[in-house]
């Protein structure tokens, strides 16, 4: 029961924190914010590890690796494409009248 | 000891996502997002081990390569497409543990990661399937209108209620066929989440794509909940809080509620004859084309001339731009445009393009700045003062029947006040209404001068005649933006 109120917390806790600072991001962001929030979703793959931390029979072998490529191809695809989409917004210090 | 180092990788990540308040911190909050989740990788390896390591370092190769190339390879027009996809790779993981872990665990668990469990497979499967089926909208594999089933709200609430009985069913049966009852359990979710993507259409889609961002990170905090993992959870639940705030943003820019963008209609039949019958200024009929060539001519001529007298011009991207691939050169006229002494500006109405912020996205990799970016509750104020509003590939979020008529399908939804500006030049393809099926009187103003056709050869004929005009007046010989390479950034 302890267990339960523990994770209830630290669900709610994260998703009020996050709520706060996430309703201050300007619009100008929301795609890369969303696409940088969708990397963190392939957190299962912390799941995925767990399934590996003992010994899998063939079935459990192949969707637990199904799992693990799926969440990695998330994260890495997710920060890279942020990271590309974020290097293209350009503030008015980097102005230049290449003419 | 333990909580400590869950508590650091948390404020790692929290601290990352406090970066996105700026654009110029947004990269360093990135890295850092990925830092925690590379640190909360290590925790979990150090805390549980691996018994095959073998197969865990081929998955994880695996998966990164892919994700690496398919991150490279998408331009940012495709980028929700991906986007959606990769919600569904989320789903798919989640919907994965969460089954491994029940059917291996199932005398193990008690009743609170069972419960966590049966919720996991059912959401990560839903968000799958329906993400799966919004990237293919999205990419144009599939028709971006809704399609809507006989009986589709029905079928939605059957669906719904066959979900909760499979997983009310499945905490009764015996172990040996409680793998079965999760396999339904999995299909019934998934059938369910194809359902109601399907409904989507294509400008809803902002809405759709953020409420998976929010089931993803809720199916990934549930997944979190079965093993017990508070890494698992923390992250899961501050990205169902982004989906979420993200999903009401949308909701609330295009005036909808949820459950009517998920949810057909009643009677989506009389709702159609409704339409069609009551007539007025939301007739929802093509205008019909007659516009001769010397016409055509005279718009663009009067255009130009407009646009060179302008001192102040706002431009209204849509997502009409960004499929006519028009960006780079509407980029392209604005540059000459403020070399010529106008002050020119972008208005972005929260739902242009096809996600939350898309359009930003579109023009700065054009290169515009984004402080040159307006805000539709900072722009509409300065509509009023604004000598030239040009609209490009942009309809329902310019329509002032949503402002000025009742009883519209938009009426309510908040717009860019471009019928304010002393003059209009709309660069779209036709006339006939947007999305929402209203027709925009805006094209019946009389401030108003249509260039119809492609938003790209519009855009060029424009800077073709302004660059005439401009050689004339001024005896400039060089036009340095027309030996500039044109089409830069795609890669």
């Amino acid at each position: 029961m302890t267990n339960l109120i523990l994770m209830v917390g630290v669900f709610v806790t994260s998703f009020v924190i996050g709520y706060l600072l996430i309703s201050r991001v300007p619009t100008l962001l929301h795609t890369p914010l969303m696409s940088m929030t969708n990397a963190i979703s392939a957190v299962t793959i912390l799941g995925a590890l767990v399934l590996f931390s003992q010994p899998t029979n063939t079935p459990e072998k192949i969707m637990g690796s199904l799992a693990i490529i799926t969440a990695t191809f998330n994260v890495v695809g997710g920060f890279v494409i942020t990271d590309r989409m974020l290097r293209l917004f350009k503030g008015k210090h980097t102005e230049s009248n290449n003419t | 000891m333990a909580l400590f180092f869950d508590i650091s990788v948390i404020c790692i990540l929290i601290l990352g996502i406090r970066n996105f308040r700026q654009p110029c911190g947004a990269r360093i909050g990135n890295t850092m997002a990925a830092f925690a989740l590379l640190c909360a990788f290590v925790l979990v390896l150090y805390r549980h081990g691996v018994v095959d390591v073998g197969t865990v370092i081929i998955a994880l190769l695996a998966g990164a390569m892919i994700g690496y190339v398919a991150a490279r390879a998408v331009n940012m027009i495709q980028i929700p497409s991906m986007v959606a996809f990769q919600h569904g790779a989320g789903g798919v993981a989640a919907f994965l543990v969460s089954f491994v872990e029940l059917t291996r665990d199932a005398y193990h668990l008690d009743v609170v990661s069972e419960i966590s469990g049966v919720l996991g497979l059912t959401i990560g499967s839903l968000t799958f399937s329906a993400s799966i089926i919004a990237s293919a909208k999205l990419a144009n594999k599939m028709r971006q209108a809704p399609h809507i089933l006989p009986a589709h709200r029905t079928l939605v609430l059957l669906g719904i209620a066959a979900i909760f009985a499979v997983g009310a069913l499945s905490f009764y049966v015996p172990n040996e066929i409680l793998g079965y009852v999760y396999l339904i359990q999995i299909v019934l979710s998934a059938i369910l989440g194809i359902l109601f993507a399907v409904r989507v259409g294509g400008a809803d889609m902002p809405v759709l794509i953020s409420f998976l961002n929010a089931t993803a990170g809720l199916a990934a905090a549930l997944c979190g909940m079965v093993i017990g993992n508070q890494l698992l959870i923390a992250f899961g639940a501050t990205v169902a809080a982004s989906g979420s705030i993200l999903t009401h943003v949308m909701c609330k820019a295009m005036n909808r509620n949820l459950l009517s963008v998920f949810l057909p209609p009643i009677k989506p039949q009389n709702e159609a004859t409704k339409r069609g019958s009551s007539g007025g200024v939301f007739f929802a009929q093509p205008v019909s084309k007659e516009i001769s060539v010397v016409e055509t001519e005279d718009a663009f001529a009067a255009a130009a001339d407009i646009l060179k007298q302008a001192h102040s011009i706002i431009i209204i991207p849509g997502y009409g731009m960004a499929l006519a691939k028009a960006q780079f050169k509407i980029v392209e006229l604005a540059k000459l445009l403020s070399k010529n002494g106008a002050s020119v500006k972008y208005a972005i109405h929260p739902v242009a393009g096809r996600m939350p912020g898309h359009m930003h996205v579109i023009l700065a990799e054009a290169e515009v700045e984004y402080g040159d970016l307006l805000e539709m509750d900072a722009v509409n104020p300065l509509f009023k003062g604004t000598d030239v509003a040009l609209v490009v590939g942009a309809c329902d979020v310019v329509n002032p029947a949503a402002i000025q008529s009742d009883g519209t399908p938009i009426s309510g939804m908040p717009i860019l006040t471009v019928h304010d500006a002393e003059q209009i030049i709309v660069c779209n393809l036709d006339k006939n209404p947007g999305y929402s099926g209203v027709a925009n009187p805006l094209y019946e103003n009389n401030k108003a001068i249509m260039l119809l056709g492609d938003a790209k050869a519009s855009a060029e004929v424009l800077i073709e005649s302004f660059v005439t005009m401009k050689g004339q007046d001024n005896d400039e010989p060089n036009h340095p933006i027309r030996n500039r390479p044109l089409s830069h950034g795609r890669r």
